[in-house]
């Protein structure tokens, strides 16, 4: 997982404007003609016509991915809008946008998958893709045409304005509060490049068993980082924030936060050290230091490395892993937060999922090829990039529940040890259980106190030992703010993840050795 | 559309940009197919195709600067985009240093065949792909009988693009890439390691045999077994090549001309001076051929030539792109790293490694990160132990911390036996007393 801070290559974005009305070409020439609509009101119908194909081309698509005797075929149309615009040195000088359209086809026998796509949604296009998928089999079969139903879906980010309607001229002025008050607030800030990025996916799906969904997927991102200078010395910080957001979020007081959090975050790695090399006790805050969740425990329970078996929690559903006090969620259903989903990459209902709950493994985390495998409910973590791969098994929001302890219990109970609170990446080896997150920032603590500053220090665990290790979970869960990309097999997606202030006994800190 | 196809549209985008009120304009047009065969249990688990197209504008209006992509690539649809895009640049503020490269840097001379397609492509067959990735998974599991999963993989890929810039450039280039991979799976207790490896190149027949690729992935996770984290201190640290990228790229970003002029980098004011002891010497090569980052032109159109960018642990040259050159005042020589060779020691690993009393033989990083601005970094790794100039046993769970201004003056030897299978060309590495934190 990766905060993306250099990530701009991730969300090529820009912003496209005429006359100060944002316009960019949400419906493209192949699809519809007229007036079409957009925003997060529209009916399966306006889907069908945004994307130019209808229910009958669908059951052909479908009845050809199934022609060579696949059992299930699923098609997922989506048309991506990514929007970004930056200042640097004083100047809103760049706008970047992308514009991607197409639709996958897969289709499954067993555990096998097929999968192809297509950026043309002619229907001679469509079909020669679906042939393309369908030689995961190698029979033939006729299928009937099914009726296709519409289930109604829950809306977890209805924004106020859909953000084609925001203009350039609107978002440049965010951009110019945040670097005029990143430089009032230190005169040691040399540098500050702040940068907005919104996104807007439609998807449609239909899959040979009748479902067929539609959902609207807004995305937005204020970023700044900056960089001060002090006697010679240059350190650079950074903080943002993201969800599935309209404009109105990005508040006066938000724009001071991002502001404010930037410049602290930097102007304290001046007096940063480094701790002593080696096992100690670590205290997360509250918030991002839920990537400690995603690493240790969240990529090891996504159900395909487990029906491969070659996950360390392949043998441990069922079984106590934590004390008591320590329930693990996978949630796909929060307002407004960046990994929530309506509706997974495979039409199924998005769900709060309890990996851990009371200290025991209680599920994994499910795609249709996996629930199937283990005979049980999927759990709505089907997701994917893009039309261009394949669905599996990936977190959304991932947090664990409030517990016993108080804050401050906690840090007066650590002798000599680290307070980790800012972050910027973790990786983790699925079957060795060994799990890594990267610290920008934090704080020693000696006798019961945080002291001086600490930055730039890997720490590095095993997950089930790591699970078993955390001492005590406070009363003050807080959900990361900032913009969380989880990568898995060359595929990112958006996720978040969430703690309350936890004190795991000992991980390994980086450090220097006496 | 072929490459000719494409550089019509792309002329014509190019064009209808102008048109719209663009000073200057630069179109790429980008085509990619790609099949790819993962095998598990001898049955396939995944098999995918695709082709996509991508179309990308960079516009320059009065010195105010936006780029676009869109892989729509019908004209109708075209032109509102670029008419659009045009018209949304006006908002932005204008930028003395925005503007395509100069001409004079552009390559004069398209004709040199750097070797990067393989002509035989489209003659791989389904059958051929699939019987290797069979093959792969099926020696794996010959091979050890603590395997809990193996997979055997193959793919392969074929990539155009044209070029075109509105003050003259006008170019195209091809390529193809294979690969083939191994992956496996060991039960060790309650941890399951993995290990892997992989293969492959410009040309098909540069993809190692499937017995060579399913045996190492085999070793690569059964060398594993028992592995467990052993005392903080400081070791010598050997890294075994084909993971020694990893610290390479913590020179790539502060190097880069960015970085220098959002005063970022802890290279800055370095040129010319001592930054890495005087074994290390770093030749960024885009004209190698067959090479994974060979170009006659970046992605800006710059014309790519050899440079020595440290010679002898003194910093010689930055990456300068088009944009912060100007801003720089430097002449700009292409903004990224290509093929990056070293200057070779004389040993192998086995005579190295001889020499080592007290070190641990890194072959894996998990995680961690560098800073750019400062030189700080920690990364966790994995590997093993070495004494008395042996191997001893694996070790995992472990970190290693440091700041890039005094870690690379304590390379003290390089190998012979650089890894072949990327741009980054590194051989083994040696560095003395690294801070290694375990227990």
């Amino acid at each position: 997982m990766k905060a993306i801070i250099n990530r701009r290559d991730f969300l090529k974005a820009g912003a496209v404007t005429a006359a100060g009305v944002a316009v960019l070409p949400h419906v493209l020439s192949s699809c519809t003609t007229g007036p079409a609509k957009i925003g997060g009101n529209m009916t399966i119908h306006d889907y069908l016509e945004h994307f130019g194909v209808t229910e009958q081309m669908i059951q052909q698509i479908i009845a050809e991915g199934l022609s060579k005797g696949g059992e299930y075929c699923d098609v997922f149309f989506q048309h991506n809008i990514a929007n970004y615009i930056g200042l640097e040195d004083n100047s809103v000088n760049r706008a970047y946008s992308d514009i991607s359209f197409g639709v996958g086809i897969r289709v499954l026998k067993g555990d096998q998958t097929g999968y192809s796509f297509s950026e043309e949604v002619s229907l001679k296009a469509m079909k020669s893709a679906a042939r393309t998928a369908a030689n995961i089999a190698n029979s033939s079969a006729t299928v009937e045409p099914i009726a296709f139903e519409t289930p109604k879906l829950p809306s977890y980010y209805m924004i106020k304005t859909p953000w084609e309607e925001v203009s350039i001229n609107e978002k440049i002025p965010y951009l110019q509060q945040v670097n005029e008050k990143v430089f009032a607030l230190d005169q040691r800030i040399i540098k500050s490049n702040v940068w907005f990025n919104d996104q807007t996916s439609y998807v449609l799906f239909a899959n040979s068993e009748g479902r067929m969904t539609c959902d609207y997927q807004p995305m937005a991102q204020l970023s700044v980082s900056c960089t001060a200078e002090q006697n010679g010395q240059k350190e650079q910080n950074y903080f943002d924030y993201s969800g599935r957001r309209g404009i109105e979020f990005f508040t006066p007081e938000a724009i001071n936060t991002l502001a404010n959090e930037a410049v602290n975050r930097t102007i304290m790695l001046f007096d940063a050290v480094k701790p002593t090399a080696g096992e100690l006790p670590v205290v997360l805050a509250a918030g991002s230091s839920g990537i400690l969740l995603h690493e240790a425990i969240g990529h090891g329970m996504e159900a395909d490395f487990n029906r491969k078996e070659t996950s360390i929690f392949s043998d441990k559903i069922g079984k106590k892993v934590a004390k008591d006090f320590v329930s693990i969620i996978d949630d796909g259903t929060n307002q407004n937060i960046r990994g929530s989903i309506n509706v997974d990459d495979e039409g199924n209902n998005s769900e709060k999922t309890y990996l851990v709950s009371g200290g025991t493994m209680e599920s994994y985390l499910h795609d249709r090829i996996s629930a199937k495998h283990y005979g049980v409910k999927p759990t709505g973590n089907g997701r994917r990039e893009s039309f261009r791969h394949m669905p599996m098994p990936r977190m959304r929001n991932t947090y664990m529940e409030n517990g016993p302890h108080k804050k401050d219990e906690i840090i007066e109970s650590v002798k000599y040890g680290v307070y980790a609170e800012s972050f910027s990446n973790g990786q983790v080896m699925i079957g060795a259980g060994d799990f890594t997150f990267y610290v920008k920032s934090g704080y020693l603590i000696e006798n019961g106190k945080l002291t001086k500053p600490i930055k730039d220090i890997n720490i590095i665990g095993n997950g089930p030992k790591v699970l078993a290790d955390i001492e005590m979970v406070a009363d003050d869960l807080k959900m990361a703010e900032g913009g969380w990309t989880c990568g898995k097999n060359g595929q990112g997606v958006p996720v978040s993840q969430g703690l309350p202030t936890v004190k795991v006994a000992k991980i390994t800190v980086g450090g220097v050795n006496a | 559309m072929n490459n000719k196809e494409r550089q019509e549209l792309a002329l014509w985008a190019v064009e209808f940009a102008k048109k719209k009120g663009a000073s200057e304009v630069a179109a790429s047009i980008d085509n990619s197919r790609s099949s790819e065969v993962e095998v598990r249990e001898q049955k396939i688990e995944v098999l995918k195709e695709s082709t996509t197209n991508g179309l990308s504008l960079s516009i320059y209006r009065d010195n105010k600067y936006s780029s676009h992509s869109t892989n729509n690539l019908d004209k109708k649809g075209l032109e509102k985009f670029i008419a659009e895009a045009v018209e949304a640049t006006k908002y932005l503020s204008a930028d003395e240093f925005r503007s395509l490269p100069d001409a004079s840097l552009y390559p004069k001379d398209l004709s040199l065949d750097l070797q990067l397609e393989d002509e035989n492509y489209s003659k791989v067959s389904p059958e051929q792909r699939l019987k290797f990735a069979m093959e792969i998974e099926k020696i794996a599991l010959s091979k050890n009988d603590k395997i809990i999963s193996a997979t055997g993989g193959y793919w392969d890929s074929y990539s155009e693009s044209v070029l075109v810039h509105s003050n003259g450039l006008v170019a195209e280039r091809a390529s193809t890439f294979f690969g083939a991979s191994g992956s496996v799976t060991v039960m060790d207790g309650t941890a399951r390691p993995s290990g892997s490896n992989w293969g492959g190149g410009r040309q098909f027949s540069q993809i190692p045999s499937s017995e060579l690729i399913g045996s190492k992935a085999v070793e690569d996770a059964t060398r594993k077994i028992g592995q467990s984290k052993i005392a903080s201190g400081k070791y010598d640290m050997l890294i075994e090549n084909r993971t020694a990228g990893r610290l390479l790229s913590m020179f790539f970003r502060p190097m880069q001309a960015r970085a220098l002029q959002q005063k970022s980098s802890y290279l800055d004011g370095m040129l010319g001076k001592q930054i890495a002891s005087p074994l290390l010497t770093l030749i960024d090569d885009p004209l190698l051929k067959g090479g994974f980052g060979s170009r006659l032109y970046d992605g800006q159109g710059i014309a790519c030539k050899q440079r020595t960018m440290i010679e002898k642990g003194v910093l010689k040259e930055y990456y300068i792109d088009n944009y912060y050159g100007k801003k720089l005042g430097m002449t700009p020589n292409g903004g990224s790293a290509s093929n990056i060779r070293f200057e070779l020691g004389t040993r192998g690993f086995d005579a190295i490694v001889s020499d080592v009393n007290k070190g641990i033989f890194v072959t894996s990083f998990n995680g961690g990160n560098s800073n750019a601005t400062t030189g700080d970094f920690s990364f966790g790794v994995s590997g093993f132990l070495v004494e008395g100039g042996k191997i001893v046993k694996p070790v995992n769970e472990m970190n290693i911390s440091g700041n890039a201004k005094e870690f690379w003056n304590k390379l003290s030897e390089l190998g012979n036996d650089p890894y072949q299978y990327s741009s980054l060309l590194s051989p083994t590495l040696v560095f003395k007393d690294i801070d290694f934190s375990g227990l």
